[in-house]
């Protein structure tokens, strides 16, 4: 017996997660597993977001096999699952409630109908504005705004005297940062990545006046040195007060409306990421999520700790312990009908509104060869997604003209999917 | 005087480690180029396979190949120029008499002393930032509009911040240069009433020719992969303003998980800086033989 309870004891998981706050607080909750689950131990390695993805990627390319559980975003999830590196999760129990994800995130984490990974947090971008700028403007931001509303906002609230900025955008290259950004932008007038034949389609008029109506808004409107702005900077500049509107991720509005942190805590609305009418939004999804790598000897052990992380019963922990605006956001549907988040975080109607207006299987108006809205779900994106976002950031410090980076972005993602197989 | 047999026992005592030093060498060297002939992507197992020249040809005519390579070459001849002709200043400065000696040049000389990653945190984020740095509320002050400097001069910018890194070395060197030449000679010269800039240019510059050359070298290793401040400050951009090879052969390697690519890269890299080397040591390595 005493043998037995050993070998049990000596369940170990390695968890691989990146260091944001939601995950940094899961640690701290990790009692609350163990107590319900005795016969298994926790290992936590907790990495800044690049150097987690490089060390994961690695790590389930050459079959490592280091990590039993792994944090991965929705790009990821796609791509891994269809290289047949991920264990589908079939067993996380009645009490996981799969049909209460919300249906976005969990089209986003699912492949032929399996889950392949469990949603910690999730998120969508839209429109953060300081309502007391729109006043002095003489204008109402609609919950529903056109670039060309915002494009007019944002010449009435540039006030540069003052260190006023109309809108703050990110322009630092990345493809998770003005990449993410940019993509989301672009579906909203109507541009695309590649057509079905994977032709890249930088040179149609979709990407020109995308990446025009950017630069000139910038231009105008935008801070100094926007080219270096990704999502830390212009955070940092809103919540000082020096940008009339940020157009970002959801998970910001906590961050702005928090009175310790931002400045103008109590004068910020928020609304849908804006349209040109062609039927999508500019806006993105995403989820930072947990799944088990195929081939793991652990997966039962690891599902467990996947339905605790991510189950419904660990808003309610989080909730008893740090109060309900402190809850991982994004995921579940009743979070959502919950009177005590929503009357917690008052941009709760809008981020769910936000990950609702996202359809990462349908992201463009024109038809697609891949999935993801702010990205394209293929091994080759991260590289390409980086090399385009230097090339559209070049276009912003104004050392090319639009002109050129579209072309240059055209001729090098045709050179990467020629390499790559995809064009023939 | 060693004798046949000490010579053989110090052979065969020394076999061991010169053996594992150049499998150690030979290994990774040997892997790489395997690598640069596959197609080897680690996202995308299904393409992989013998890839003949192609990994070549795609990094030789990548747009940003040429830009990089000229990059890196602007960067380290400009690190270089600045160093050498900074240090000798500093250098020149320190050797005088002044009151906290000690504590002044353990101030010139700490920059060395820091991180790449830090340095270059600090100069983007609390001088150089044109909304929060130093640089940016001194213009402001002077009415001048704010310089956005890695956005406007990315690869000036990284010029000065390695500069600035490397600068502490160059003078440390050649201070200590400086302190081994005879009084007695600049006394002599001084009565034979050479001025300063004679006594410069006759005396000191050719003894300071052998630590300028060590000066060169050793950077030179260094500043041809310039790496953290480059990733830190403005990713290679924007564009390919900032790219420079060690840039663009990470790219490759973990950004695209293109292991052949990057492999590729990796050997084009090792052979010019072999080039560089040839040259260099050709040009000012003979400094050394005197």
């Amino acid at each position: 017996m005493l043998a037995v309870g050993q070998l049990q004891a000596a369940e170990t998981l390695t968890i691989a997660t990146v260091n944001n706050g939601d995950m940094v607080r899961m640690q701290k909750l990790t009692d609350d597993f163990k107590a319900k689950n005795p016969d298994i131990d926790l290992q936590w390695v907790t990495l800044e977001e690049n150097v987690l993805r490089q060390k994961v990627t690695t790590d389930i390319a050459t079959k490592g096999g280091q990590y039993d559980v792994l944090t991965i975003g929705t790009y990821e999830v796609p791509i891994w699952a269809k290289n047949g590196w991920l264990n589908p999760l079939d067993n996380l129990g009645a009490d996981y409630k799969v049909d209460d994800l919300l249906p976005a995130i969990r089209g986003g984490l699912s492949a032929d109908g399996k889950l392949y990974a469990s949603p910690f947090y999730g998120e969508s971008s839209y429109v953060m504005y300081r309502k007391d700028l729109m006043e002095k403007a003489g204008l109402t931001m609609p919950d529903a705004p056109t670039w060309d509303f915002i494009r007019q906002a944002a010449d009435k609230m540039t006030d540069r005297a003052n260190g006023i900025n109309g809108v703050c955008l990110r322009g630092k290259a990345g493809w998770g940062e003005n990449m993410a950004f940019l993509t989301a932008m672009s579906n909203s007038f109507g541009a695309r990545w590649f057509d079905e034949k994977w032709q890249p389609q930088f040179d149609q008029p979709e990407w020109k006046n995308t990446l025009q109506f950017y630069v000139d808004l910038m231009k105008a409107d935008g801070p100094s040195g926007a080219s270096s702005n990704g999502f830390n900077e212009n955070l940092t500049l809103f919540q000082q007060g020096k940008c009339g509107m940020w157009i970002d991720a959801t998970v910001a509005g906590s961050f702005v409306t928090d009175p310790k942190a931002s400045t103008v805590s109590d004068k910020v609305g928020f609304a849908l990421a804006p349209d040109t009418g062609l039927g999508k939004r500019g806006n993105w999804l995403w989820a930072w999520s947990l799944a088990v790598p195929a081939g793991s000897k652990k997966v039962d052990a690891a599902e467990k700790f996947i339905a605790w992380a991510t189950g419904p019963g660990y808003l309610d922990l989080v909730a008893s312990k740090d109060g309900w605006a402190n809850v991982p956001p994004g995921t579940r549907t009743s979070l959502y009908n919950n009177p005590a988040y929503t009357s917690a975080a008052p941009f709760a109607a809008m981020t769910l509104a936000s990950i609702n207006a996202a359809d990462p299987t349908h992201p463009t108006v024109k038809p697609v060869p891949y999935t993801g809205v702010q990205f394209v779900a293929i091994p080759e994106f991260q590289g390409l997604g980086d090399t385009v976002g230097q090339l559209f950031s070049a276009a912003l410090a104004g050392q090319s003209s639009v002109d050129d980076a579209l072309k240059q972005a055209q001729d090098v993602t045709t050179r990467t999917m020629t390499k790559a197989g995809y064009i023939k | 005087m060693a004798t046949v047999n000490t010579r053989k026992l110090a052979r065969a005592m020394l076999t061991p480690s010169v053996v594992i030093l150049f499998i150690w060498m030979i290994v990774p060297l040997v892997l790489t180029l395997w690598y640069s002939f596959q197609t080897y992507n680690l996202l995308n197992p299904a393409t992989n396979g013998f890839a003949g020249l192609t990994n070549y040809k795609y990094f030789l005519t990548d747009p940003a190949f040429f830009q990089a390579f000229a990059n890196t070459l602007i960067l380290t001849l400009s690190v270089l120029a600045i160093t050498v002709v900074g240090g000798i200043l500093l250098a020149l400065l320190l050797d005088q008499f002044i009151y906290g000696q000690g504590i002044v040049r353990i101030l010139v000389i700490s920059p060395f002393f820091i991180m790449p990653t830090v340095a270059a945190l600090v100069w983007k984020n609390m001088l150089m930032d044109p909304n929060y740095g130093i640089f940016a509320w001194i213009a402001t002050r002077f009415g001048i509009a704010p310089i956005a400097w890695l956005q406007d001069y990315p690869l000036f910018s990284i010029i000065l911040i390695v500069a600035w890194q490397w600068l502490p070395f160059a003078t440390l060197i050649l201070l200590t240069a400086l302190q081994s030449l005879d009084e007695e000679q600049k006394e002599a010269a001084g009565m034979d009433g050479a001025g300063f800039l004679s006594l410069f240019a006759f005396i000191t510059l050719p003894h300071l020719a052998r630590a300028i050359t060590v000066v060169i070298l050793i950077e030179t290793i260094f500043l041809l992969s310039v790496f953290a401040e480059i990733l830190v400050t403005t990713s290679g951009g924007p564009g390919y303003a900032s790219t420079n090879i060690a840039y663009l052969i990470y790219h490759q390697a973990l950004l695209d998980y293109d292991v052949g690519g990057a492999s590729a890269g990796g050997v084009v890299a090792v052979i010019l800086a072999n080039i560089v080397a040839f040259f260099l040591v050709r040009i000012v390595g003979k400094n050394l033989d005197a």
